[in-house]
């Protein structure tokens, strides 16, 4: 039996400005409580999702979600809002179609205008070989029931006609892998969605509530952590709580979290860039990838053109811009797109991304009994919100590692079956 | 952008550069185990802290050093260590 939070219209403004009446919290603060049966690390898309399905799909409302900062202060409010789900590997495929599916009806779900745009999808080819592996993308889609082609420049310069498809650029565009159920949406909206759609379900959310330590019992390692052992809680900036589920969705933050439950993680954090520009009349109708030019943009619902690039070259946890990034990424935009030459740079962000080796992420269960990780993102968690929390609360809820998530274990690591998804994930390559 | 000291060419761009990752001794072919080689391949310490990293100068000496770097404020902390000759991973 789901509850929903109430829908934000205009009826209801006008309704409790005539009784005078203050607009509600989006979501509840309440006291922390010493103890829950699940507690969820991380307040951004995965966790909040995670917690909101545990509450709407299993009735596991004794849940907290605890965030260190703001909901929806990392990657989750950070990201290029793009959805797609044209991957190179079959897991990949069937998992990011998942969410996609679950994108669609979110708006009606959560009650909560997500502003998804289903707008179409080209990645461009500049090459044979990357025009190779748009073929192979467009067949293992296809083979999966997604809805992928290979299309000319003609096409191309149809669908988006800003773009330059003559031979004259240093990479002329060979042709591009059109996925139409691809687009954008709002990722704020997302996050507040499933905020208050948990909120609403019984979940509680802290805010500035750090994870300072998890507490651990009978492992190998020191202090009775790592694997073999269980887990009977967390310590935050404040208190100690018991829980006998603690899920670990810090994305950028992960091996730190894990490291505290002894838990060792195949991956590295680097900062990912993005840039917007000021607002224009709309020109651009679809979403635009570039993997040998390093670049993807869309035009948002208010005109601006939000474009990123790949991570940075280097290890950090630092999250400044860098005018490397403005002048480089400006420069392939504008070898794309010439037209836009006279158009400023309204700002530019970083956040940080947990690069794992295959760019497929490690879900699930680990070593440490009770202890469970969403994380392993990269720069491709924000499209995955949805299925991942979906997937982590039957996880969760029913104690076995549910068939769409089972080949991104930790475990493939120890097994060398790793699911190879850079052809897809990533522009940097 | 970061600037990192070679030891060869001094301070230069990372763009300059290749970073090669975390520093981790390499286990003896002949004698390591899958478990000891799939740690070497995959497991990573990724601190939020000091880091003992290596690096490779592409457009410069074309040699390998390593470095140690606090990767929250980005500012090297010890002089350079030139490693081996040319092309030759530490």
């Amino acid at each position: 039996m789901k509850r929903r939070p109430p829908r934000y219209s205009a009826a209801r403004l006008v309704s409790l400005g005539a009784r005078k009446r203050a607009w509600p919290r989006a979501w509840r603060e309440v006291p922390l409580q010493d103890s829950y049966d699940v507690v969820v690390i991380g307040g951004g898309v995965h966790g909040l999702a995670t917690a909101y399905y545990l509450a709407a799909n299993h009735g596991m409302t004794n849940v907290a979600v605890l965030e260190k900062s703001y909901l929806g202060s990392g990657g989750s409010g950070r990201n290029t809002a793009i959805l797609r789900s044209n991957y190179l590997t079959p897991e990949g495929v069937v998992f990011y179609d998942r969410s996609l599916e679950l994108y669609r009806t979110l708006a009606v779900d959560l009650n909560m205008n997500v502003m998804f745009s289903r707008r179409g999808h080209i990645t461009l080819a500049h090459s044979d070989a990357s025009l190779r592996t748009m073929h192979w993308r467009a067949e293992v889609n296809k083979l999966q029931g997604v809805d992928s082609s290979v299309i000319g420049p003609a096409e191309i310069k149809k669908l988006a006609p800003a773009l330059d498809t003559s031979s004259h650029p240093r990479y002329p565009i060979l042709g591009a892998l059109y996925h139409p159920p691809g687009g954008i949406i709002r990722h704020d909206a997302v996050v507040w969605g499933y905020a208050r759609g948990a909120d609403a379900l019984g979940v509680e959310m802290h805010q500035k509530t750090e994870v300072l330590d998890i507490m651990v019992t009978g492992g190998d390692g020191p202090g009775g952590k790592g694997p073999g052992g269980r887990v009977t809680g967390v310590r935050t900036s404040r208190g100690d709580i018991s829980a006998p589920v603690v899920v670990n969705c810090t994305a950028g933050w992960a091996t730190l979290i894990s490291d505290m439950a002894g838990v060792g993680l195949p991956i590295s954090t680097r900062p990912l860039q993005a840039a917007v520009t000021e607002p224009v009349k709309v020109f651009l109708p679809v979403v635009v990838v570039s993997g040998t030019l390093h670049v993807y943009v869309s035009q948002t619902a208010r005109g601006e053109l939000v474009f990123g690039a790949s991570v940075d070259p280097y290890n950090t946890y630092d999250i400044r811009g860098s005018l490397d990034f403005a002048e480089g990424t400006a420069g392939h935009l504008l070898e794309l797109m010439p037209g836009i030459s006279r158009m400023r740079l309204l700002r530019q962000w970083a956040g940080l991304c947990d690069m794992t080796p295959d760019y497929s992420p490690v879900m699930g269960f680990t070593p440490v009994e009770g202890f469970l990780c969403d994380v392993g993102w990269g720069t491709y968690g924000f499209k995955a919100g949805p299925v991942s929390g979906e997937q982590m609360a039957e996880a969760i809820a029913t104690q076995r590692t549910p068939e769409l998530i089972a080949p991104f274990s930790l475990s493939r690591f120890e097994r060398d079956a790793l699911v190879g998804e850079k052809g897809a994930a990533a522009v940097g390559h | 952008m970061l600037i990192v000291p070679c030891p060869n060419c001094g301070p230069r761009n990372a763009a300059d550069l290749r970073y090669v990752g975390e520093s981790r001794p390499r286990p003896d072919p002949n004698s390591a185990s899958a478990k000891e080689w799939r740690a070497y391949l995959y497991e990573r310490a990724n601190p939020a802290g000091l880091l003992r990293e290596t690096w490779y100068c592409r457009s410069g000496c074309r040699r390998y050093f390593t470095l140690e770097r606090d990767t929250v404020t980005n500012e090297f902390t010890n002089p350079p260590t030139p490693v081996a000759k040319l092309g030759k991973r530490p």
